[in-house]
């Protein structure tokens, strides 16, 4: 299971930075939107996958059972999300206003930071 | 009660930051809140500081959840030290905003950000849990992110763009070098990953460690990955930029040095000879870089990167000395790089360009300003008896002790470099007669004090700490003896059990 999730990692991540080298400004924001999918996977294969087992402990019990899946990965992986998704519609709507600033979503015909100006 | 001293800094920014956010338009409002909010964390900083010296390490648990389970906020001499420092730029910085930016319409905004940007900055410096320094990361670089567009003018979003990109990347390779290290050790917290890692397998240890180093040096910008920062800077307000340079980039610093020393060992993690030709390298591009500009922001932002190599060099070469030397080195840089881009700015504002071309004459007009400005431009290219001196001193006595000799050779070099940028800013800026007809804009009375009292503050402490060096001298090796020592650290984290 880890090798197959740890393989879909690898395209994702491949896949990201293929489009982070485009020059299209969409496709930069595309390419972080896999990579941070890549790494929320990446840090879920991380944590071991246990499929089946649920990490509730017994109302006699005072550990969850052997072999339970770990929350904790997905407790990050949660956090990870938000903060993302935040970062994301920041940079979405700086890229436009970019886009909307330039009249040009071409990284390199943007005015960059002219020497001398 | 003391642990209260360690959740204060961050609760108090936190909730300043909201109330602000809820008053913006109210200036005269914002303005108490802010300046209330920013003594009060002078004062709390101070109390941490001195229980920090008088009881050692200082730790607090949320939720009583104890260690490695719980989040805990740790402050020893480094971290202690850090939110001094914090604190006393993020006073400095409202009150020169009162002077700067009150007539611009986010001034509101900026004071809200700015009080989010602290809180993730204590956050990052106290916290000692590795998934919690980087949600700390991320308050820090949404609140950033909103500083940097705060006018929304072109240049901004330009540099904005690159800002936001590499960071995000940055950002993510964190996140990536955390749920790794997890998976490798089950756990996240600092002092506990300290034996956990130690017993992993060497190659998986080389791997994490590269991928924090890379995060991390985008953040602190160290060659080659400093290109978003001088792109950048240049564009945003005096007020900010001065914020900026002097806290973001060194939460990267003192995330560097936190890791390859508590977690992954300089010298066993094997980045050592890498770290000093990057600090080398550092030192070196950040120093031409500035050679090369006529703009007094752009070239105090390439001097950033330069100064930054001094820090890194000061951690690669590892030995007690050495990392007394970069800590004390990174608290004097903070005070003397704010304090440039302070005048930069008071000058931006009196003729309205920071371009040196347009400049010139500033000494007749102001003596007292090119007094200030000589002391901190003095202090950055090390001439004794300034802070910068002793800071130099400290990093280059401890390679010439070690026999990096061409590393001493080029930190020397660079000390003379930064001469040469500091003078150029100087005959341009107050001496040369002023080619383009340019007489100062007069401001009223009440302005002007703010602009000059932050300034002559930071002068002052950078003049306190150059002629009283001894105290802050023994400060710093006793933080740098409690980084290279990391038991004291750890058995104050997990009590006893290490």
């Amino acid at each position: 299971m880890e090798i197959v999730w740890s393989v879909v990692v690898g395209v994702f991540v491949a896949a990201g930075i293929y489009l982070m080298l485009e020059k299209h400004i969409l496709r930069l924001l595309f390419g972080i939107m896999l990579l941070s999918s890549a790494v929320n996977l990446a840090i879920f294969t991380a944590g071991r996958l246990t499929p089946g087992e649920l990490p509730l402990i017994d109302s006699q019990a005072l550990l969850p059972p052997e072999n339970a899946a770990n929350p904790l990965p997905q407790a990050l992986i949660l956090t990870a999300i938000v903060i993302g998704f935040g970062l994301l519609i920041f940079a979405l709507m700086l890229f436009y206003r970019a886009y909307k600033e330039t009249d040009s979503a071409d990284v390199d015909n943007m005015p960059d930071s002219k020497e001398g100006q | 009660m003391s642990s209260i001293w360690l959740t204060l800094p961050v609760v108090l920014s936190l909730s300043t930051a909201l109330t602000i956010f809820f008053v913006r338009r109210k200036a005269l409002s914002v303005e108490w809140l802010s300046g209330t909010s920013v003594v009060l964390n002078l004062i709390v900083a101070v109390f941490l500081t001195q229980n920090t010296i008088s009881d050692g390490i200082q730790v607090v648990a949320f939720g009583q959840w104890q260690a490695p389970f719980g989040i805990v906020f740790v402050a020893d001499h480094f971290s202690a030290a850090m939110v001094m420092i914090t604190a006393i730029i993020g006073a400095i910085s409202v009150f020169y905003a009162m002077a700067d930016l009150r007539l611009k319409p986010s001034y509101g905004s900026y004071h809200a950000l700015m009080h989010m940007l602290l809180a993730g900055v204590y956050g990052a410096f106290l916290t000692g849990d590795i998934f919690n320094l980087y949600v700390w990361f991320e308050v820090m670089l949404i609140a950033s992110f909103g500083l940097m567009v705060l006018d929304a003018t072109k240049a901004q979003i330009d540099g904005a763009v690159k800002y936001v990109m590499l960071n995000l990347i940055s950002t993510l390779v964190f996140l990536l070098a955390i749920g790794l290290l997890y998976g490798a050790t089950g756990t996240l917290n600092l002092a506990d990953l300290n034996s956990k890692a130690s017993t992993n397998d060497p190659g998986i240890n080389m791997m994490l460690s590269a991928l924090f180093l890379f995060a991390f040096s985008i953040k602190a910008a160290l060659f080659p990955l400093f290109t978003w920062l001088p792109a950048s800077y240049h564009n945003l307000p005096s007020g900010v930029v001065a914020l900026f340079a002097a806290l973001l980039t060194k939460v990267g610093v003192y995330a560097i040095v936190r890791i390859f020393t508590l977690v992954f060992p300089l010298v066993e993690s094997g980045w050592q000879p890498t770290l000093i030709w990057v600090a080398a390298l550092t030192m070196l591009t950040g120093v031409l870089g500035a050679a090369s500009q006529f703009d007094i922001k752009k070239i105090l932002s390439f001097h950033i990167i330069s100064q930054i190599g001094y820090m890194i060099m000061g951690l690669a070469i590892y030995t007690p000395l050495a990392l007394a030397g970069a800590i004390f080195y990174i608290v004097h840089h903070i005070i003397v790089k704010a304090n440039l881009f302070l005048i930069g700015g008071f000058i931006e504002r009196k003729y309205g360009s920071s371009q040196l071309a347009q400049l010139g004459g500033v000494y007749k007009t102001m003596p007292w300003l090119a007094f200030l400005f000589l002391v901190p431009a003095f202090s950055l290219a090390g001439f004794p008896p300034l802070s910068g001196f002793w800071g130099k001193f400290l990093v280059i006595k401890s390679s010439l002790q070690t026999e990096y000799y061409w590393l001493a050779a080029t930190a020397l070099l660079v000390g003379l470099l930064t001469t040469f940028s500091m003078t150029k800013i100087w005959s341009e800026t107050f001496w040369k007669k002023p080619e383009v007809d340019n007489t100062a804009r007069a401001l009223p009375a009440n302005v002007q004090w703010l602009y000059c009292i932050p300034i002559v503050v930071l002068t002052t402490l950078t003049l306190i700490i150059g002629l009283v060096a001894e105290p802050f001298y023994q400060f710093s090796v006793q933080a740098a003896e409690q980084l290279l020592n990391p038991d004291g650290y750890i058995q104050a984290v997990l009590g006893g059990k290490a």
